[in-house]
């Protein structure tokens, strides 16, 4: 048993050595899980989807409950004009949901504790919220910088703070999730550790906060995911209806 | 105050171990680039994957589960409503019927009660008719017997009187003059038996 916290993290090869050119692209325990996700994902909803009763049974329920409220998400905060991207933001929002719940199983591997999971979907979309953007309203988008009704004085500091917090924009949504991730973690593994370390005499009460950790955890995963989707909501808003 | 000792320890643990297994991990391996590239690749694989799958064929079928499921209630509910406005109207129409009934119950026992009524007027007046006729008539035969009564009893007592004068003393004797007295004492006592 590794006394290191951060072991859990590592990623290692899963059978043999993949390489394209100069990149490594071998199946590791993170890519194992990202499958996984995926396909219990697809497989809730496939199960959810099969039949269509009127009166729905559980697995049905469930997915009928989270389309309903991913829908009500969007309609919430990005209007009726976010509709087509619908089917994004959910697959987002569950991936990134199992990620999470995935790596809460004991001996398992948190996809989302890697920053550059988190950083390459926070960066695509980033990416495609300001393609969607240009798209909508051409250069006009740029107007997303110039908020109305601030003083002339004012104007070129709250420009270049507009367009700094709008790039710093997939780094704050990465972070957030990668680092909720790492350190919920690290710390149910070390109060793991306390307990063993203090033996059958002192280990009850890090035992005790390991199981609290443990629902927070759960909750945090949830409220994560969460995070990442009504952020991207918000994004694809200001994309499609720019009125600052 | 808690969660401060928790990060505290966190990050104690953390820099300690850092310091003691540098050498053996290297810090943070989320840091090492070492699979940057195969996590990547396979998460547009699997994301990929995800999101052609539910969009293209889960995601719509659910949509259409929601959308059936919902027209299938507002049906229902539509229908329930027509139903319920039909038997309103059908209410309606019974109640009209049974009121419309009640009074034509009443115009027929109205009806029926005057006839009832002139019948038994119109009866009772041909009976009464009959009645006074009845009664005239049998006045007129009382009027008409007590008319003709003194004569016969004279007659009788004539008769009688002659028999009985015949048998006493055994002669005949003239009815004219027994008339006589017959008519004389009529005349003296019929006002005591046949005054009007």
């Amino acid at each position: 048993m590794a006394a290191n916290p951060m072991t859990q993290f590592e990623v290692y090869r899963i059978g043999p050595e993949i390489k394209v050119g100069a990149f490594d692209i071998s199946f590791t325990n993170a890519s194992l899980f990202m499958v996984v996700s995926s396909l219990a994902i697809l497989l809730i909803f496939n199960l959810g989807s099969k039949k269509n009763s009127l009166i729905p049974n559980k697995v049905q329920l469930l997915a009928e409950l989270s389309y309903a409220f991913i829908s009500k998400m969007i309609g919430d905060t990005a209007g009726t004009k976010a509709r087509p991207y619908f089917a994004l933001i959910f697959s987002l929002f569950m991936f990134v949901l199992f990620c999470n719940m995935f790596g809460m199983i004991p001996y398992t591997f948190t996809v989302t504790s890697h920053i550059i999971v988190t950083f390459m979907l926070a960066a695509f979309i980033f990416v495609g919220v300001t393609i969607i953007g240009f798209i909508k309203h051409g250069f006009g988008y740029l107007k997303l910088f110039v908020p109305s009704g601030v003083p002339g004085i004012l104007l070129p500091l709250i420009v270049v703070i507009e367009v700094i917090s709008y790039l710093s924009r997939p780094i704050s949504l990465s972070v957030r999730l990668f680092a909720n991730m790492m350190a919920g973690h690290t710390m149910m593994k070390v109060f793991g550790g306390f307990v063993v370390s203090l033996g059958i005499v002192g280990g009850w009460l890090p035992l005790s906060f390991s199981v609290a950790l443990t629902g927070l955890e759960i909750l945090v995963a949830f409220l994560q995911a969460y995070v990442f989707a009504i952020l991207t909501c918000i994004y694809l808003n200001d994309a499609l209806n720019l009125h600052h | 105050m808690i969660k401060k000792i928790f990060f505290n320890l966190v990050f104690f643990n953390f820099l300690l171990t850092e310091r003691t297994l540098a050498a053996e991990s290297g810090g943070m391996p989320q840091l090492n680039p070492e699979f940057w590239v195969s996590q990547v690749f396979w998460l547009i694989i699997s994301f990929g994957v995800l999101y052609t799958i539910l969009s293209k064929l889960i995601l719509p079928k659910i949509s259409a589960n929601l959308d059936s499921r919902k027209s299938q209630i507002s049906d229902n509910i539509e229908a329930a409503d027509k139903q319920r406005k039909e038997s309103e109207t059908k209410l309606k129409e019974y109640d009209q019927i049974i009121s419309k009934s009640k009074i034509e119950a009443k115009n027929i026992f109205n009806e029926a009660r005057d006839k009832a009524l002139k019948d038994i007027n119109s009866k009772k007046e041909v009976l009464d008719q009959q009645i006074d006729e009845e009664i005239k008539k049998a006045e007129e035969e009382i009027y008409q017997l007590r008319k003709k009564a003194p004569t016969k009893i004279n007659k009788i007592a004539i008769e009688t009187s002659s028999e009985l004068i015949q048998k006493l003393i055994g002669t005949e004797i003239n009815n004219s003059s027994i008339s006589a007295i017959v008519d004389d004492l009529l005349k003296k006592e019929g006002e005591k038996y046949y005054g009007n």
